[in-house]
């Protein structure tokens, strides 16, 4: 063994030869193995046994990572199983003498990062050179240096006989968007910890970096908050089973660190809050003077949310949070200052969309304080100046906020470095309001093509891989601003029953989209072998992927 | 302790809100939701009187038993084995042990007895299309009686009576005093999977099964084999599978898996229809069978690609009479499910030796003469294994003269009305699949579509209705495969379940609503990954990944 690992390194280096010859004649050569496809990628026929025994990874000796780096140590820890799915023995023992050559994988990071969060910055670059007896990792980053993990093991290959293989392989490699976000929404259905954890692991297969935690809506309130427990006792599906608590949040920001992925909080408002007016008790709007003390508030207490009238008489229901009401601004002062206290990540989604003016209309306070302010009955002024106020707060906390595009529409008067979020219209549409919206020098995501939600009968990852984020009138510059794109799964129809294969693999299909080069990746035909591989390797580590169409995986899903 | 119980508080476990607006998506069609009188019924029986009084269950003396007039007893295994699998839904947490065993309060219910009125149960033979499912079940203190005519009215009001037991905060079970008399509207209540387009493992589909028998469906249809891929081992032609599986060891069914999805079908009053689909859809089968398929030609030579099951060989009969004969000792089904759907004709008519063969037997150029020649050869094979047959209805569009006591499958189209009243005025017994295809999916709540459907809305006597015993709910495999079957199945299959089991005139959607989401928590709960109606919750939420 140990022979020949010795002539392979000495082939190696005349095969390496000979393949630069090659690519220079040929310019690219792919190889299919890796998703999502690296913005270059060359290798050779020359193949390497990986033997799980003899097989390690190291720190380079210049490497500012060394032994002690958590965030790699627990990433080897990880990859080791990853790679030899089949290998059920113990670990193999690291600086044993017996093994003089094993095949190790050497990181060098420049920047040892080892017990920070990534953010919007962080670089992920890497390069990969996989040759005999060796693979050479090297990044700047420790997120970097995650990514390029992934990629080594996904470039190992099983034959028949369940031998381990690599190729020879160069890899250099970063991504084209710096943000690659999935949401998931834990308000229409409560999803269980472990459905959110397994989320996060298939994610950073797909080299996603950002989790959307859309955590509040209408339907339910299941972040348990410490300085307003009664959000959740009273706004949760269920008080004790169906919340959030503080450290099942620490579990899913730490989960996602350790995989390179942000943890984005939304806490969506002034609309879609209905749950929260069931556990905000009456410190914020007093009743008005003419509510009748015998109309029932239906579940919630008067406060937070705007009363809603019929006539003269409020009719029982609430609508948006009050926002003629300084108390409003009170109360979201105290939460968010908590909440960006338990989220490190330097953003935090306000939401902003769909806010309904009817229930404002109605309400004669709310009329009183159009007046006041001189919004005439232009109510999207008021939401305009709710916003604002929104905004603000966000930025005395020092956070900046990622809002969804209506907050933009209504021509709000908000800082330049806020980050608009799109999620609806027409191609055309979506292609006018990246134009508008970039024009006026605000960086934005893209999300509107990416509703993963929606489902249809036959191949719709297509739809999804074809999507090009950049194509709309505008300068370069302009195109600067698309800082990337978001896969949204909203949770009407879906739970932890059919969460995993109705994301996986249609959320990769947009995760190529986000990381890879387009120009390399512009062929549904060429993509979907790569990715029927791709959603076999994602089963083969647990992850329920769905098929993309009539086949089959060595091997298959074991659940039911 | 009598106590009044409205159903709310089993309610409160399946809160569902409204979502104000659905994210640019306005279509969705949404019931109101209301408290069903009925509670979590699902589907809803014949006959059911719910009273308020509630009767305590207690988790350490209740028991599911014999009666004593029974003419099953402790030998009855089936019987024995639903005793304890349905104990087992009623009280998933794991029984108090013995020592502190209180006496049951007066009021509670101590007791199931399950009395079978007629003197053979059947409790050793397989379900058939006859199969008695009838039961009357009355829920009284200290004593809930269960009186089925045979095993199989018994295995249904079991899963009735666990459908009547509602837990409150606390866990405590109770039960209301109840009488239902309950029977099937049609006895062929099947659901269709797929294992070529993608094999299922073993473990699918016994899940599945358990599914079924808690949705009343009495019918397995198990399209086996495919184009794609021939996962059955056969004994007979083992290279069948060695050559036709996907891989000949990992995604094939062996005879003894075979015997056990079989066996635990039949426990759980469920059939199994094997489904050889021939002459079309049998790419497979040629990868294990010198000369089976058709050569297709490309002008004056063969191209190399192969066409439909060759019907001018004598060679082909003599396959398919040994292939039938192991089959039909295989499954013991009173029915093979013959297939018979979307021959393409252009094959057989590239190949010299078949135009020769038409021009033999005058057939012309009219090829469905030739599907008919070769249908009606196999049909004459089958009818020497003494089984019934079922058949898509191409095979019978296509005018391929059939024997009276076909069962013609009705598949295709939005025409069903017109294809059901042309099927049963030709007087062939039917089944209806067309409006079930549970595999196409799309965004919202279509389980209500499913629902909606009448299946004797046709044109018609009422004895070309007695005619249409069934339908079937088909999840075909092209996008579906071990790791989405069951959500995407569930509980959409459901609705088709209770259009095929109760009353025609149970068709209140918001009735139904309200109980299909308790139904769906309920099979959650049990284990089975059946996916949300819409925004809300379940008390116990899937544990699964």
């Amino acid at each position: 063994m140990e022979e020949k690992t010795i002539s392979n390194s000495r082939r190696c280096y005349k095969q390496w030869l000979w393949f630069m010859v090659l690519f220079m004649s040929f310019s690219v050569i792919y190889v299919d193995a890796v998703w999502p496809m690296p913005q270059m990628i060359s290798s050779s026929m020359a193949r390497y046994t990986l033997n799980p025994r003899e097989f390690i990874f190291q720190y380079s000796s210049g490497s500012s990572a060394q032994p002690g780096c958590s965030l790699l140590d627990s990433a080897f820890e990880r990859y080791y199983p990853l790679i030899f799915t089949d290998y059920r023995a113990a670990r193999p023992r690291q600086h044993d003498e017996w093994f003089r050559f094993p095949f190790t994988v050497v990181v060098h990071v420049e920047r040892a990062e080892c017990e920070g969060y990534p953010d919007a910055d962080s670089s992920e670059s890497y390069k990969l050179s996989v040759c005999s007896g060796q693979a050479a990792l090297r990044a700047e980053t420790v997120w970097g240096a995650l990514r390029g993990l992934e990629s080594f093991s996904q470039l190992v290959y099983q034959d028949d006989f369940g031998e381990y293989f690599v190729n020879e392989t160069e890899i250099e490699d970063f991504p084209r968007f710096q943000f690659r976000g999935i949401l998931l929404d834990t308000s229409r259905h409560y999803l269980p910890l472990h459905a959110i954890l397994k989320t996060l692991d298939a994610m950073s297969y797909n080299k996603f970096n950002v989790f959307h935690w859309h955590i509040v809506d209408d339907p339910s309130f299941p972040y348990q908050s410490s300085t307003f427990p009664d959000l959740s006792s009273k706004g949760a599906f269920h008080p004790l089973t169906h919340v959030y608590t503080q450290i099942d949040v620490k579990r899913v920001i730490a989960h996602a660190r350790l995989r390179g992925i942000r943890v984005l909080a939304e806490f969506d408002s002034p609309g879609h809050t209905q749950s929260w007016g069931k556990g905000q008790p009456g410190l914020l709007t007093p009743l008005s003077p003419t509510h009748n003390p015998l109309t029932p508030l239906s579940s919630g207490q008067p406060g937070l949310l705007t009363p809603c009238y019929k006539g003269t008489v409020p009719s029982g229901t609430f609508g948006p949070v009050n926002p003629a009401n300084s108390s409003s601004y009170q109360f979201m002062t105290r939460l968010f200052k908590e909440v960006t206290s338990v989220f490190p990540d330097s953003y935090v989604h306000l939401g902003g969309d769909e806010v309904d003016f009817t229930c404002w209309k109605s309400n004669p306070d709310v009329r009183g304080f159009m007046l006041k302010m001189g919004f005439g009955t232009d109510y999207t002024k008021l939401e305009s100046y709710y916003m604002e106020n929104m905004v603000n707060i966000t930025k005395g906390l020092n956070k900046t906020a990622i809002v969804w595009q209506d907050v933009f529409d209504y021509h709000e008067k908000i800082p330049v470095d806020t980050v608009l979020h799109i999620w609806k219209g027409s191609p055309g549409q979506i292609q006018q309001e990246l134009s508008s919206i970039t024009l006026a020098g605000y960086r934005v995501i893209l999300a509107a093509p990416w509703y993963i939600n929606h489902i249809d009968y036959g191949q719709d990852w297509e739809k999804y891989y074809t999507i090009q984020p950049l194509n709309f009138t505008g300068t370069e510059q302009q195109k600067t601003l698309v800082i990337g794109g978001e896969v949204c799964m909203w949770g009407e129809y879906v739970d932890a029953t059919n969460l995993s294969p109705r994301l996986w693999p249609r959320a990769s299909a947009a995760g190529e989209r986000l990381w890879s080069d387009e120009k390399m990746t512009s062929s549904v035909i060429d993509a979907f072998p790569r990715l029927v591989d791709f959603r076999c390797r994602l089963l083969r580590r647990g992850i329920q992927a769905e098929p993309l169409f009539v086949g089959h995986c060595r091997h298959e899903y074991q659940g039911i | 302790m009598i106590a009044t119980l409205k159903f709310t508080t089993l309610l409160l476990a399946v809160v569902v809100c409204r979502a104000t607006q659905d994210y640019g998506y306005k279509d969705v069609e949404e019931p109101t939701l209301g408290d069903s009188q009925y509670g979590s019924l699902w589907p809803l029986p014949q006959k059911v009187q719910m009273s308020t009084v509630a009767f305590k269950l207690s988790g350490v003396s209740f028991q599911i038993v014999d009666a004593k007039e029974s003419s099953s007893g402790a030998s009855c295994s089936l019987l024995q084995n639903a005793y304890r699998r349905y104990d087992e839904y009623i009280f998933p947490i794991s029984r108090m042990q013995g020592q502190n065993k209180k006496k049951a309060f007066a009021s509670d219910v101590s007791e199931l007895q399950v009395w079978i009125t007629s003197a053979d149960s059947e409790c050793d033979n397989y379900p058939s299309v006859t199969s008695d499912e009838s039961y009357e079940l009355s829920v009284d203190s200290p004593v809930a009686v269960l009186k089925a005519p045979k095993v199989w009215g018994a295995l249904r009001g079991l899963e009735t009576f666990s459908q009547l037991v509602y837990e409150d905060e606390y866990g405590a079970k109770s039960i209301n005093r109840t009488e239902i008399q309950d029977f099937p509207r049609f006895t062929h209540r099947g659901l269709l999977l797929d294992s070529s387009r993608h094999f299922l493992p073993i473990k699918v589909i016994l899940a599945n099964l358990e599914a079924m028998a808690w949705n009343k469906f009495n019918v397995f249809h198990w399209h086996i084999v495919d184009d794609p891929s021939f996962p059955y081992m056969s004994r007979t032609f083992p290279q069948l599978s060695q050559q036709g599986a996907y891989h000949p060891y990992t995604h094939v069914y062996t005879p003894s898996d075979v015997k056990m999805i079989i066996e635990f079908a039949r426990l759980r009053g469920i059939r199994v229809v094997s489904e050889f689909d021939t002459p079309g859809h049998t790419q497979s089968w040629g990868k294990g069978q010198k000369d089976l398929l058709t050569p297709c030609y490309s002008g004056a030579s063969p191209s190399g690609s192969f066409g439909p099951v060759n019907p001018i060989l004598n060679t082909t009969y003599d396959f398919m009479a040994m292939f039938f004969k192991e089959v039909s000792t295989v499954f013991p089904d009173a029915y093979i499910h013959l297939g018979g759907d979307e021959v393409d004709f252009s094959c057989w008519k590239s190949n010299p030796d078949i135009q020769k063969f038409m021009a033999q037997q005058g057939f012309g150029t009219d090829y469905s003469k030739l599907e008919s020649f070769y249908i009606q050869r196999l049909l004459d094979i089958v009818t020497t294994t003494n089984k019934g047959y079922m058949i898509w209805q191409e095979v019978i569009d296509n005018g391929v003269k059939l024997k009276s006591n076909t069962v013609v499958h009705v598949w295709m189209g939005n025409k069903f009305e017109e294809e059901l009243q042309k099927v049963t005025e030709a007087g062939f017994t039917t089944i209806l699949s067309a409006p079930w295809y549970l595999d196409y999916i799309s965004y919202g709540q279509d389980w209500q579509k499913y629902y909606k459907v009448e299946p004797l809305s046709f044109n018609g006597t009422d004895a070309q209705k007695k005619l249409v015993v069934g339908g079937e709910a088909c999840l075909w495999g092209e996008y579906v495969d071990a790791t989405n079957l069951t959500p995407r199945l569930w509980p959409r299959a459901s609705a088709v379940g209770e259009r095929l089991w109760s009353d025609k005139d149970v068709k209140d959607t918001n009735d139904a609503y309200s109980r299909l989401i308790q139904h769906r928590c309920r099979m959650v709960q049990r284990g089975i990954p059946a996916e949300p109606l819409f925004t809300g919750y379940c008390a116990h939420e899937y544990k699964g990944v």
